[in-house]
């Protein structure tokens, strides 16, 4: 069993970025043994061989599809397929909501070597080893995959870097064609899927706020307690001239519309520069949506919340008084 | 029809905690333990099938757990579980979320349900793979991350709706039998009533074994599992610079902050 085989990612005909991260990844544990190999699994395969021309893939595999979006039945058996014939030692795949409707079955199935959700990944005396969060990430957690001949791997998204454009760049544009990584066909076997009649639906928003372009977000999270509290952080964002947002648990409950949800299954805060987090306790899924910010000031009763992690300035507090004392400073009371 | 929802009793840390003396674990004496918060809104949306069926449908929770997580089961009868089913076994110690699925892919032979959820995750380790795994064994259509879900008890197929990142959804009809793992917010969970929780302590909880599932030692444990843990360590952390004083004065300060990112904004 040798190579490295990365499953790239594609959603409605775009390569998902975190496609990139796993080839990063995925060069960090090539070697003459181990070559990188890159899927393209989809209805047209080879639309993305250029993006993924990358140095330090060895190979590009084109595997066409029957269907034009993710379909779990299609993918656990194309990647199947593929696994039995390549045998790689490691198949990495992105921790991203395709991939956790397939890759456990696939494990299962297969009994390959499996970790999810890893944001390190090594090899420590030859035996590969995978680092991940445990208990609400409050530790970290190393396996390894004792007697298990091929190991998948579902890598955290925003984690690993992608190869910066220049090396792809020249790859490609540069020393040739020789560099040019082959392309290869793959036929996967024919699957039957049992899911069926996909189709998109976008998320509809009460308000058409748009959280990606908002420069100063005020985000509240389950510390705010209830319902009625809302209006306070309402009042006070207005006041001193930041977005409202919040964390999941805000958005489930329904006190603020969905496109106010940062994190994850949410938005980014593309373009924000100060993010208040108040009663936010930070959860992984979260920080996804936020972290990269450059000015982060988190608001907290509790001090061993997760959100003090990713904040450059911390204030262990009860979330209403500083809000009450933080209003006073913006134009008097309300 | 039967609805199965496979449940997890999680841990989450003490705020002093250690790291067991083997250093593979958190010392079990620094676990507090609940209902895994994802499971909650699976069974709700098991429960609301039921109350919604002009037919029986019954709803079974299981749970792979020691002794003490009869005190979740206790809680998901109470929320409107019909029956309750824990196994365990001194062997299961350390299985990881592979094994924990061929223990209740083996369940679910034996219950024959017509639908079986899962959460997404759980809060402590965050897998995400117990659910999907289990249909993996089973050989049986599954979705993954349902924000959405429509059925009627008894039907063939169910409508629902995959949370995609970013906003987006993705709506899929779905053979069944079928393994669906439940996101958060799909429902809004009830509480359970004091009459239901008395109801509840009176209700027995059934006690499996391996052997009555008709597997080993060797398919669960360690020796089932697809990883296993060589380290447990608590990370440096980068940390937030602490504004301290009273609220007045942390407030003052959080005030600069914003007065010092607007008169820098164009």
């Amino acid at each position: 069993m040798s190579g490295v085989l990365v499953i790239a990612e594609q959603r409605r005909g775009e390569l998902r970025p975190v496609s990139l991260e796993l080839i990063g990844a995925a060069r960090g544990l090539r070697s003459a043994a181990d070559p990188v190999a890159v899927a393209l699994l989809g209805a047209e395969p080879s639309a993305h061989v250029a993006a993924v021309s990358i140095a330090g893939v060895d190979e590009i595999i084109a595997v066409p599809l029957g269907v034009a979006e993710f379909e779990p039945d299609v993918f656990e058996d194309a990647v199947a397929a593929l696994i039995a014939a390549r045998a790689p030692s490691v198949v990495l795949v992105a921790h991203s909501v395709d991939s956790f409707g397939y890759a456990p079955a696939l494990a299962a199935r297969l009994q390959l070597g499996f970790a999810t959700d890893v944001f390190k990944v090594e090899r420590v005396d030859g035996a590969l080893v995978a680092t991940r969060g445990g208990y609400g990430q409050k530790v970290h957690v190393e396996v390894d995959f004792p007697g298990r001949a091929t190991v998948l791997l579902a890598l955290r998204p925003n984690v690993f870097k992608a190869p910066d454009a220049a090396v792809a760049g020249a790859a490609v544009a540069g020393a040739a064609d020789s560099r040019r990584p082959p392309v290869t066909a793959f036929e996967p076997p024919a699957a039957a899927s049992r899911t069926m009649g996909g189709r998109f639906v976008e998320l509809s928003s009460a308000d058409d706020i748009d959280m990606a372009s908002a420069e100063f977000i005020l985000s509240i999270g389950r510390g705010i307690g209830e319902e009625s509290k809302v209006a306070q952080f309402r009042e006070l964002a207005d006041a001193v001239g930041a977005t409202l947002g919040c964390s999941r648990p805000v958005a489930d409950a329904g006190w603020l519309p969905k496109s106010r949800q940062v994190g994850q299954s949410g938005k980014t805060a593309s373009a924000c520069k100060l993010y208040i987090a108040m009663g936010v306790s930070g959860a992984i899924q979260h920080l996804a949506g936020m972290k990269h910010v450059g000015t982060i000031v988190a608001v907290n009763s509790d001090a061993e919340a997760s959100i003090f992690g990713v904040a450059k300035y911390g204030i262990v507090g009860d979330v209403f008084e500083i809000a009450e004392e933080l209003r006073r400073h913006f134009g008097g009371t309300p | 029809m039967k609805i199965l929802v496979a449940v997890k009793q999680v841990a989450a840390l003490d705020e002093d905690f250690e790291i067991r003396a083997d250093g593979r674990d958190v010392d079990p004496e620094f676990l507090v333990r609940d209902l895994n918060e994802w499971d909650d809104y699976a069974l709700e949306e098991a429960v609301r099938i039921k109350e919604a069926a002009a037919t029986t449908v019954e709803v079974v929770v299981v749970c792979v757990g020691p002794d003490d997580a009869d005190e979740s089961l206790k809680k998901c009868l109470a929320k409107g579980a019909d029956r309750a089913v824990r196994i365990w076994d001194e062997a299961i110690a350390g299985s990881d979320s592979i094994a924990v699925a061929r223990i209740l892919a083996a369940a679910a032979r034996k219950e024959a349900p017509d639908l079986l959820f899962a959460g997404v995750q759980s809060s402590d380790q965050a897998f995400a793979s117990t659910g999907i795994a289990t249909a993996g064994f089973l050989g049986w259509p599954h979705t993954a991350v349902v924000a959405k879900l429509e059925y009627t008890a008894g039907a063939s197929r169910a409508r629902v709706r995959r949370e995609l990142e970013g906003g987006l959804l993705h709506e899929v009809e779905i053979e069944c039998p079928a393994v669906l793992t439940i996101q958060l917010g799909i429902n809004t969970p009830r509480y359970a009533s004091l009459r239901s929780i008395k109801q509840a302590a009176a209700k027995p909880i059934e006690s499996w074994n391996l052997a009555a599932l008709g597997l080993g030692a060797a398919d669960v444990g360690e020796a089932g599992s697809l990883s296993r843990v060589r380290r447990m360590y608590v990370p440096d952390k980068g940390r937030a610079q602490l504004i301290e004083g009273d609220a007045a004065a942390q407030a003052l300060r959080l005030a600069e902050i914003i007065r010092e990112f607007k008169g820098a904004a164009p």
